[in-house]
């Protein structure tokens, strides 16, 4: 397990890794969006939960087609499932290490594209919480879109189709979270919302993505 | 514990291949399988090895007990050797990655990024595998290609060393490996019939 894991970080650590490229999108979307928009900081501020939460799904959907096709290409993922983990568990693992590599960064990057974005002050925290609750869900769900379209030659245009619907429950209450927290208002009920997707997302998913992984394999 | 085919049928894509393959293996022999190109091998061994159900036929052996190498060697180009043997050897559970570096000859190449190495290196990498996952049956997919004649000897002299500990394998090849305890199973005998066109049923166009 700790084996996969090391070894799916290093991979993706390494050249052509494909590490940074959505905190670079991420990045790149942050910057973009005042020159865009234009400088009135109040709109910014009232549109700012929002693009950042879009923001980082984007980011997150674009390494999900990474997450088996290289291994399913050069065979790995064959020698996988014949090996002694379960593979609810690589399925699990794979997307504990997309996490890692992608929502973390996402996570840890925010707060300083909520200061080019205007995003009032007492808001800073819910971002970071909200991103941190909702992440960990976008990883499974769009682990799970890419089991189902392991197979497929440039699969990635019908896993984004697969994968938008079941990302946006997280979005709205993500974003919800964080518009609520700017206001000032209670959050309880996005947040618990939020959470309860990714938990349930986290208990369910990886066998389902095991499932689809194994008829894909046939 | 062997393993032992029985009466098994598989199919590849919907179009059914073989049918009625039965042989069984004991520890210390092997089973060379032969036929022409598409008659079904890789699909067969692909069965065995747990990956695709059978149609038909039952597979019997012990839990956990194949090792399966594909045409595909599962090589990270980016990772060196000795970190690409030493992940599998940590996914069985295994510390045999350094003497089985030796034993392939890869021991000067461990530092090596995967990316740089010959297909036949990449091949021996592959195989050195086999090593350190410590199961008796080995399932093999034409395992010598892209293998020079020195390193096929090689490769015939380690299958033989794992027969000997009481192993088994089983190898779709078209190379004489010179093994003496392997018996040869032509499966051109139980090429399947193909289906009467529509006699499948309407349903049968969707699956």
């Amino acid at each position: 397990m700790i084996a996969l894991l090391t070894r799916d970080l290093r991979l993706a650590l390494r050249a052509g890794g494909g590490f940074g490229l959505g905190l670079a999108f991420f990045l790149i979307l942050a910057v973009l969006v005042p020159l865009g928009v234009g400088p009135e900081t109040q709109t910014l501020a009232r549109i700012a939960p929002g693009i950042l939460w879009v923001g980082a799904l984007l980011a997150c959907l674009l390494s999900l087609d990474r997450i088996f096709a290289l291994d399913f290409e050069d065979g790995s993922l064959d020698l996988l499932a014949t090996a002694p983990v379960p593979l609810e568990a690589v399925v699990s693992i794979k997307a504990l290490a997309h996490w890692i590599t992608t929502g973390l960064p996402l996570v840890l990057v925010s707060p300083v594209l909520g200061l080019l974005l205007f995003l009032p002050g007492e808001s800073y925290g819910w971002l970071i919480v909200s991103l941190l609750v909702g992440t960990p869900a976008l990883s499974v769900i769009g682990t799970f879109g890419a089991a189902l379209t392991v197979g497929l030659k440039r699969g990635g245009l019908l896993l984004s189709l697969l994968v938008l619907p079941m990302y946006v429950p997280t979005l709205v209450f993500g974003a919800e979270v964080v518009s609520r927290g700017a206001q000032g208002l209670s959050i309880g009920t996005p947040l618990a919302l939020l959470a309860g997707i990714t938990a349930g997302a986290v208990a369910l998913l990886p066998f389902a993505s095991a499932l689809v992984l194994r008829i894909n394999l046939r | 514990m062997g393993l032992r085919v029985t009466g098994v049928s598989v199919a590849r894509g919907g179009v059914p291949l073989l049918d009625g393959v039965s042989f069984a293996l004991e520890p210390g022999r092997a089973l060379v399988l032969r036929g022409p190109n598409g008659c079904g091998k890789t699909t067969l061994l692909r069965v065995v090895a747990g990956l695709q159900p059978a149609l038909a036929g039952e597979i019997d052996c012990a839990p956990d007990a194949i090792a399966y190498a594909a045409h595909a060697d599962g090589i990270k180009a980016t990772l060196s050797v000795a970190e690409n043997l030493g992940f599998w050897a940590a996914i069985y559970g295994t510390s045999g990655a350094v003497a089985a570096l030796s034993r392939m000859n890869l021991r000067a190449l461990a530092a090596r990024p995967a990316q740089n190495l010959s297909a036949g290196q990449k091949r021996r990498l592959g195989l050195a595998r086999l090593l350190v996952t410590g199961r008796p049956i080995w399932v093999l997919d034409e395992p010598t290609v892209s293998l020079d004649t020195e390193s096929v000897a090689l490769f015939a002299d380690v299958v033989r060393a794992h027969l000997a500990q009481g192993g088994m394998a089983l190898m779709a090849t078209h190379i004489d490996l010179g093994l003496p305890e392997a018996t040869l199973l032509d499966l051109r005998p139980n090429k399947a019939r193909l289906p009467e066109p529509g006699a499948g049923g309407f349903d049968e166009a969707f699956l």
